[in-house]
């Protein structure tokens, strides 16, 4: 089955608001060589003006990806994950994430576009925050590779 | 805390320089903390079987450890106002052969230079190449930062 170009302009939501917890923040850290001690240390992170300890940039992927996933393995957009690969992603910060963080993500589809046999798709994420006031947008391109190769 | 001093940053210096070691228990691990548990990331049958010449790393790993250098350099994580890369190349990362499963069998170079600077204002850009052995494995990856 094709990709489906008219999910381009739909929206996905995380099923559930997702909890920010120390221990999450720290395990991200340690996978990624983030060795700072305000990932790992409250007081680190407070004597910063953070409320908890700071994620790493990138943690908000684990969001991100939550939310898309609602996209990608929904049926209808026909789209086989084994021929998907990673085109490039951004991240655009109002603020970083820290530990206790209760937060929302909300997957628009921007662009569904053939390319050859291949189709490239763009989806933005809008994470906000349990005051409903935004944290970061991850913008995120994958290709669909066809059939053919 | 020392913010950065943005009248001291130049066009074209460099500022921070890493290697970053990488091995199948790094895979494992970003696959764990991460929750991207794509197998082509940890299994070598399936890699090959979807067209790749064997286990690669994820994208998004290769892209949150050579930021992590640089916001250490930052002093602040909420210096970051936009971090963008591109995924240019595969990295490969081949299981050791013999001892531990953590001993490294590649690395990622991450070189981070001024790509841009408004001292008045105190904005930059931070251009960082990333390569694999000689391969370009990340391109226009790009880090604005603010005061």
């Amino acid at each position: 089955m094709p990709v489906n170009t008219e999910k381009q302009g739909a929206s996905f939501s995380l099923p559930q608001p997702y909890e920010v917890s120390r221990e999450a923040v720290a395990e991200f850290g340690l996978a990624t060589g983030a060795k700072a001690e305000y990932h790992f240390d409250t007081e680190a992170a407070t004597s910063l003006g953070y409320r908890d300890v700071v994620a790493p940039t990138t943690f908000a992927v684990i969001i991100a990806q939550k939310s898309e996933a609602a996209y990608i393995s929904d049926p209808d957009s026909g789209i086989d994950f084994s021929k998907v690969v990673h085109g490039s992603e951004q991240f655009s910060f109002t603020r970083p994430i820290v530990a206790g963080d209760v937060l929302s993500a909300v997957t628009h589809v921007d662009g569904v576009r053939s390319a050859g046999d291949n189709a490239m798709i763009t989806t933005r994420t809008e994470i906000t925050d349990a005051a409903e006031q935004p944290v970061v947008t991850v913008t995120s391109t994958i290709v669909v590779r066809g059939d053919g190769e | 805390m020392n913010p950065i001093d943005f009248s001291a940053l130049t066009i074209g210096d460099t500022v921070v320089e890493s290697e970053i070691p990488l091995s199948r228990a790094t895979l494992i691990d970003y696959a764990a903390a991460s929750g991207d548990h794509n197998p082509i990331h940890w299994n070598e049958r399936f890699a090959r079987e979807v067209g790749l010449d064997g286990v690669i790393a994820h994208g998004m790993l290769s892209m949150a450890v050579v930021i992590a250098p640089l916001v250490e350099w930052l002093g602040d994580p909420g210096a970051i106002v936009d971090y963008r890369t591109r995924f240019s190349a595969p990295v490969p990362v081949p299981d050791a052969e013999t001892g531990s499963p953590a001993t490294p069998t590649t690395a990622l170079k991450m070189t981070a230079t001024v790509g841009a600077v408004d001292a008045a204002v105190g904005t930059a850009r931070i251009d960082i190449a990333v390569k694999s052995g000689e391969a370009d494995v990340l391109s226009r990856t790009q880090v604005r930062i603010s005061r």
